[in-house]
């Protein structure tokens, strides 16, 4: 085997996979969570119809994107190969097991967490994403008056089969600067108008949260990245972070738009 | 006696490697706080062969917690519920009269049952025999104080060093991964300035035949730690993964 | 036949150089044609294994613990002695040797401690080399304590766990050697007794313990490195598991036994809880550094004690007798083990022992707290505090402790030559097995020492020589000598096994325990011998008779592995009686009531009393035939001991 094919075999070097596909996906939390707060502005959706079309056509955000969902499949695949292993490794259950005593829940679930954020992603992927790539989706066409940046109007454009997809489009005519963009943002308001939607959505935040609150950290363990000197900055950034600040930030925004939209 | 206990065990008992084996209920009569969990199981092993019946087999030798040969998983928790010490060193006044107690072997699959709770915990020393060393043979050596270490670092090192073996890491794990038992190892020589030469074929080795075992994959959720009767430090696992890692992303030839 | 200690010529600081000059060597390319087998993988053991094998020979290792880490040395806590003089404070390999002798009163052999303390040096070299990590100063050197009352400041430890360091740094040359494949390493294995043929030592007899399977393997010497015989005692701060057996099958084939009687008692143990008590735990020595040992003056407050209508810490300071100090003025509490030990015994027997069994002394640190505080009382004795709270439930910081001398070392052992041979030709004897080094009484970190300087330093130069002299030639694994040692074995086996009587074999260990204790212990009186010797021969037919042992062969079988080491621990504590009776002088770690002097202190007898007993084996129920070593005193003078 060669030195390669063995570190990635081996013990270690799965758990390094798991690690490095993690850290990957929690930055992408990150830029996600910010580019999803647009959402909050009370602009019909112009700036986050904007920035969904920047994310998914500047070509280095789009190599950033294959590489998101190969992450995504391989830290899924990586996971299950290791439970697996692992549930291997102790072929003769406790008859009594007393895990809470010496370890935290969140540490011992990780895989329960794991498919919960799984299910997740698949609904959401397949509602918002794939729609966006693949689907019929209305466009809006937005004017703002450039003397007046608060003077929008806002003009839907109705998905119609029949009639050829408008292009999307950014100019200036007259005193306005006009959009015209996927309306991703009516998708979202719909969506998020359904209860169970809104429902799936918190859960998997919740288990969002005790999976990062355990992975954020771990990650850095299995990286070997314990100096004493930064390890309280990691915890905290696992614990505030990634466990409360980004996981509430995604539950508000199915929460607004089903309570305030 | 005042203060003696009256217990139910529920003990693992299994013939011999092959056998399947099952939990069997004891009662342990008019036990003394001052007994150790050992002690207590040989008065109940007394009786047992008084009544010609089989005594419970399991592994003990020091009996002061430094061998490693004891190994109970005692109501759900390797060597029981307190904390740093082996079983031969849990005493009865840590139970209450009217308890069950649940005594199982150490599980994994690396760790087969010999016979009732004694198991087979040859796959330690196998990985210790993969690299657990520094190659120098007796005589020729430099005087003892040609090297100064760090009064730090040689702490440290002492740290690592105190793992008595026992496989408590491996039995409290969810995933029974010995990474807690094979870092500690690495780590000893991994510190100290004698254990450089050898540092990055070591870890490979070792963790080559850790995996060889069929240990399981850590997940860092710290049970070893815990757990463990030595309080070695998962810091040492951090370490391990770091000088593996080192040794075959960065290392150029071949350690 | 007549003992030949084959004692090199010449002055004593070049014997050993010499000697291993006069040793033949084998030739290198022959070494790999040799097998040596090696039973114990302890300090001694494992240190030999692994030294043979980096020379070329192949080397069989056997235990019988699941890994030769768990080998008692595991459990020394307190350190070990080397001559390196790093402290500048007048030490010296002659000082040490010195020390040791004395230490040993004048009844070992000036040869044999020269040479360990010439060689104590390199240990430590080794040790560190391997990784060892000794305990160091900021500046980055080693550290050293003085121990056990020296005047030199010649010990290295590693926190309380001097031993395990140790044992893992031979462990793991010796797992270097068996990834190389020159060490074959059997663990869970016993052995059961040694093949001889033609009078040399050429394989042993093994139990499986795992399976049952009996087996033989043949070698061209063996070494046994199976530690000591503690536990013949019942209750002794040894493991569980040591035994005598090795030793002891050893013995009757013709191997003479040393000294049996000589055995260690160490003062600082905790006592006893009750009956149920299947072990000691030594508590370090160095405890006596700071802590004051004491009894209540009065019978009456010790009844009080007792009963725990008072606790200790409420006695006044005028009820209390601090008995070393005010005995022995000069040392006080730092006396060596052995008058610590009488001296608790005593005092418990008067009726003022303390504690609810009433078997114990105090040893108190409420001066020391005040002294330096509790903090760093608990930097230099927090683990031992520990320790001591775990077992007992109470806390030394508030209560003064209570302590009992307890069963720690034996001094005898096979008897062997200089070059550890014993008086079977190819039959090597090694560490606590032998009786080589430490007289009558043991100084303390000075086994560890003797341990890895046999194994690393000595055997592979003794070992080589007789090698060389009886060739390569294979041995021969169908001689008849084999298959007869192994059905001895199997019968032995089978009788035990036959024997579904009423009384656990514990039962007897404990009864065994209790003679040895009481008659052989600190203190012994021909009176008390004799009667033991009687008691022990019924026990022993009692033993056969009416013990219980279970199960089958072909399993693990804890019944049948205790039921084997209790019965040779009945037959050496006749022979440990016949020859404490045999000595009749009060020397070293033991005290013959009849042999003291006015002031009721040890009486040595040099005149009658200087040499090695030398014990051979003449057959079952057999008095034992006595050979006598003469101890031939060049370099030191003999003085008597004064503590006062
Ligand atoms: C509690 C305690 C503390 C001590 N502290 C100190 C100290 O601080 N300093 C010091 O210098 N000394 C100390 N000593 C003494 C010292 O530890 C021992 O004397 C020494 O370690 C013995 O080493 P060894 O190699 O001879 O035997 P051991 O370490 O006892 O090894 C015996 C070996 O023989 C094997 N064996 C035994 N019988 C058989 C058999 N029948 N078949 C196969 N294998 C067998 C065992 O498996 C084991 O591997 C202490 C002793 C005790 C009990
Ligand atoms: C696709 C579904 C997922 C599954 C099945 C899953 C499962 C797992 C499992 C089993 C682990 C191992 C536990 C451990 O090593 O600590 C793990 C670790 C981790 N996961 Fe996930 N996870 C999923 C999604 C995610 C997502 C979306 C993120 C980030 C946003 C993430 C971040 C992490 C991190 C940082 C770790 C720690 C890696 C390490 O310890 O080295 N996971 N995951
Ligand atoms: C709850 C609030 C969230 C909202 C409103 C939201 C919204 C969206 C929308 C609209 C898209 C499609 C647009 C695009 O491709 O850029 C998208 C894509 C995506 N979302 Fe979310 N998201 C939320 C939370 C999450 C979470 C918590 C995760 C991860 C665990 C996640 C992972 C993804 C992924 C992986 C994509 C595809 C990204 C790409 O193609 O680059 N989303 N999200
Ligand atoms: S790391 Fe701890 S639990 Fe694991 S073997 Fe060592 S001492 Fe036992
Ligand atoms: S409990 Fe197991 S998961 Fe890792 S941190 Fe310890 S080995
Ligand atoms: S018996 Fe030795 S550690 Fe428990």
């Amino acid at each position: 085997m060669s030195n390669f094919a063995q570190t990635f075999s081996s013990s270690l070097g799965k758990k390094l996979i798991m690690s490095l596909t993690g850290l990957f996906l929690c930055t992408f939390l990150v830029v996600h969570l910010i580019g999803n707060i647009q959402l909050f502005k009370d602009d019909g959706g112009q700036a986050f119809n904007a920035y969904s079309y920047f994310m998914t056509h500047f070509p280095p955000i789009k190599i950033i994107s294959y590489l998101l969902y190969a992450s995504i499949i391989i830290h899924a695949i990586y996971a299950l190969v290791l439970t697996l292993n692992n549930k291997k490794a102790r072929p003769i259950a406790y008859a009594s097991y007393n895990g809470q005593a010496n370890s935290p829940w969140t540490s011992r679930n990780m895989g329960i967490l794991g498919t919960i954020i799984l299910i997740f992603l698949v609904v959401h992927m397949s509602n918002f994403w794939a729609q966006y790539h693949w689907g019929d989706l209305p466009y809006a066409k937005y004017e703002v008056s450039l003397s007046n940046p608060s003077d929008v109007k806002v003009t839907p454009i109705p998905f119609n089969a029949s009639v050829a997809e408008p292009a999307h489009a950014d100019y200036v005519q007259g005193d306005r600067q006009v959009l015209v963009a996927k309306d991703l943002y009516k998708i979202v308001n719909e969506s998020f108008q359904q209860w169970w939607y809104v429902a799936l959505y918190v859960i998997s935040m919740a288990a969002m949260s005790f999976h990062l609150i355990h992975g954020f950290r771990s990650a850095f363990q299995t990286l070997g990245w314990d100096n004493n000197k930064y390890v309280p900055l990691i915890r905290f950034l696992g614990v505030w972070v990634f466990g409360v600040l980004i996981p509430i930030g995604f539950a508000a925004m199915p929460l607004y738009f089903f309570f305030f939209k | 006696m005042s203060g003696n206990m009256n217990l139910t065990l529920k003990v693992w008992r299994q013939k011999n490697a092959e056998a399947k084996g099952k939990l069997v209920n004891y009662k342990a009569d008019g036990i003394s706080p001052d007994m150790s969990f050992l002690e207590m199981l040989d008065v109940v092993n007394e009786d047992l062969i008084k009544k010609s019946e089989d005594p419970i087999h399991f592994d003990h030798d020091c009996r002061e917690g430094i061998c490693g040969m004891c190994s109970l998983h005692i109501n759900g928790r390797p060597h029981g519920p307190k904390h740093a010490v082996t079983t031969c060193q849990l005493h009865m006044r840590s139970f209450k009269d009217g308890d069950t107690i649940v005594i199982e072997p150490w599980r994994a699959a690396a760790f087969p049952v010999i016979k009732d709770l004694a198991t087979n915990r040859a796959a330690f020393e196998r990985i210790q025999q993969a690299g657990g060393f520094i190659s120098v043979n007796t005589g020729g050596v430099p005087d003892a104080n040609d090297i100064p270490i760090p009064k730090v670092i040689a702490d440290e090192a002492f740290n690592s060093a105190t793992c008595i073996g026992c496989g408590a890491c491996v039995a409290a794990c969810k995933n029974a991964s010995a990474m807690l038992f094979v870092s500690a190892k690495v780590s000893q020589l991994a510190l100290l300035p004698q254990g450089q030469p050898e540092r990055y074929r070591r870890v490979q080795a070792m963790v080559a035949q850790m995996d060889a075992e069929g240990f399981g994959n850590c997940t860092n959720t710290g049970a070893c730690e815990a757990e463990c009767p030595k309080e070695i430090s998962l810091t040492n696992i951090a370490r391990m993964n770091r000088d593996y890692l080192t040794a075959k992303l960065f290392k150029e030839e071949e350690v | 036949m007549k003992l030949d200690a084959k004692i090199p010529e010449g002055p004593l600081a070049e014997k050993w150089s010499k000697q291993k000059f006069n040793l033949k060597l084998v030739n290198p390319a022959n070494k790999r044609k040799y097998t040596v087998i090696v039973v114990g993988t302890g300090l001694a053991g494992a240190s030999a294994a692994a030294s043979l094998a980096e020379l070329g020979y192949n080397v069989k290792a056997f235990c019988f613990q699941d890994s030769p880490r768990r080998a008692h040395s595991i459990a020394a806590q307190g350190g070990i002695n080397a001559a390196k003089n790093y402290q500048n404070d007048g030490d010296s390999v002659y000082r040490l040797f010195y020390d040791t002798i004395k230490g040993g009163d004048y009844r070992s052999r000036e040869a044999n401690v020269y040479r360990l303390a010439d060689v104590s040096v390199n240990i430590i070299d080794q040790c560190v080399a391997q990784g060892v990590p000794f305990a160091r100063e900021y500046g980055g050197l080693l550290d050293n304590r003085s121990f056990g009352g020296s005047q030199v400041s010649r010990t290295f430890y590693a926190r309380g766990q001097t031993g395990q360091q140790l044992l893992l740094g031979a462990y793991s040359a010796l797992n270097r050697q068996i990834n190389l494949g020159k060490v074959k390493m059997y663990t869970r294995h016993e052995m059961m007794d040694v093949v001889t043929i033609d009078g040399e030592a050429k394989g042993i007899i093994t139990r499986d313990l795992v399976s049952g399977k009996i087996e033989s393997h043949e070698g061209h010497a063996v070494l046994l490195c199976t530690g000591g015989y503690g536990n013949v005692f019942y209750l002794s701060t040894n493991a569980m598991g040591c035994n005598v057996t090795a030793a002891w099958k050893a013995h009757k084939k013709g191997a003479y036994f040393a000294n049996p009687c000589f055995t260690q008692i160490h003062p600082t143990c905790i006592p006893v809880s009750g009956d149920h008590q299947s072990k000691l735990t030594l508590m370090s020595e160095s405890l006596r550094n700071d802590g004051r040992v004491w009894a209540p003056k009065t019978v009456e407050l010790a009844k009080k004690l007792q009963s725990g209508e008072i606790k200790g810490e409420d006695l006044k300071e005028e009820d209390r007798d601090y008995f070393l100090e005010r005995k022995y003025p000069s040392f006080g509490n730092l006396v060596p083990r052995d008058v610590a030990s009488r001296n608790a015994k005593d005092t418990v027997d008067e009726g003022r022992g303390v504690g609810s069994t009433g078997v114990a002394v105090f040893l108190d640190f409420a001066d020391a707290i005040n002294r330096l505080g509790e903090d760093a009382v608990r930097a230099k004795y927090g683990n031992l505090f520990d320790m001591y709270y775990q077992i007992t439930d109470e806390n030394p910081y508030k209560r003064p402790m209570r302590i009992y001398p307890a069963v720690h070392y034996t001094m005898g052992g096979l008897w062997v030559d200089y070059n550890l041979q014993t008086t079977i030709k190819g039959l090597y004897s090694l560490g606590e097995c032998n009786f080589s080094d430490h007289g009558a009484n043991r100084l303390g970190a000075s086994a560890l020492m003797q341990g890895l300087a046999d194994g690393y330093f000595v055997i592979p130069y003794t070992v080589g020589d007789y090698l060389a002299n009886i060739g390569p030639k294979p041995v021969d694994a169908n001689h008849p000598a084999f298959a007869e040692a192994k059905k001895n074995v199997e019968e032995r086996i089978n009788k035990l096994l036959s024997l579904r009587g009423t009384k656990t074999v514990d039962d007897f260990h404990r009864d065994l325990g209790h003679i040895m204790w009481e008659y052989c212990g600190m203190a012994r009186s021909e009176e008390g011998l004799i009667k033991a010797k009687g008691l022990i021969r019924q026990l022993r037919e009692d033993f056969w008779k009416n013990a219980i042992v279970l199960g089958i062969n072909e399993e693990m079988n804890h019944s049948l592995e205790k039921a084997g080491r209790v019965a040779d621990f009945l037959e050496l504590g006749e022979l440990m009686v016949d020859d404490a009776l045999n000595r009749k002088e009060s020397c070293g770690g033991h005290f013959r009531v009849e042999s003291q002097t006015e002031e009721g202190e040890a009486l040595r007898d040099d005149e009658n009393y200087s040499y090695v007993a030398a014990w051979e084996y003449q057959g079952d129920n057999q008095a034992e035939e006595l050979h006598k070593e003469d101890l031939v005193f060049e370099n030191v003078k003999l003085t008597q001991r004064s503590y006062k």
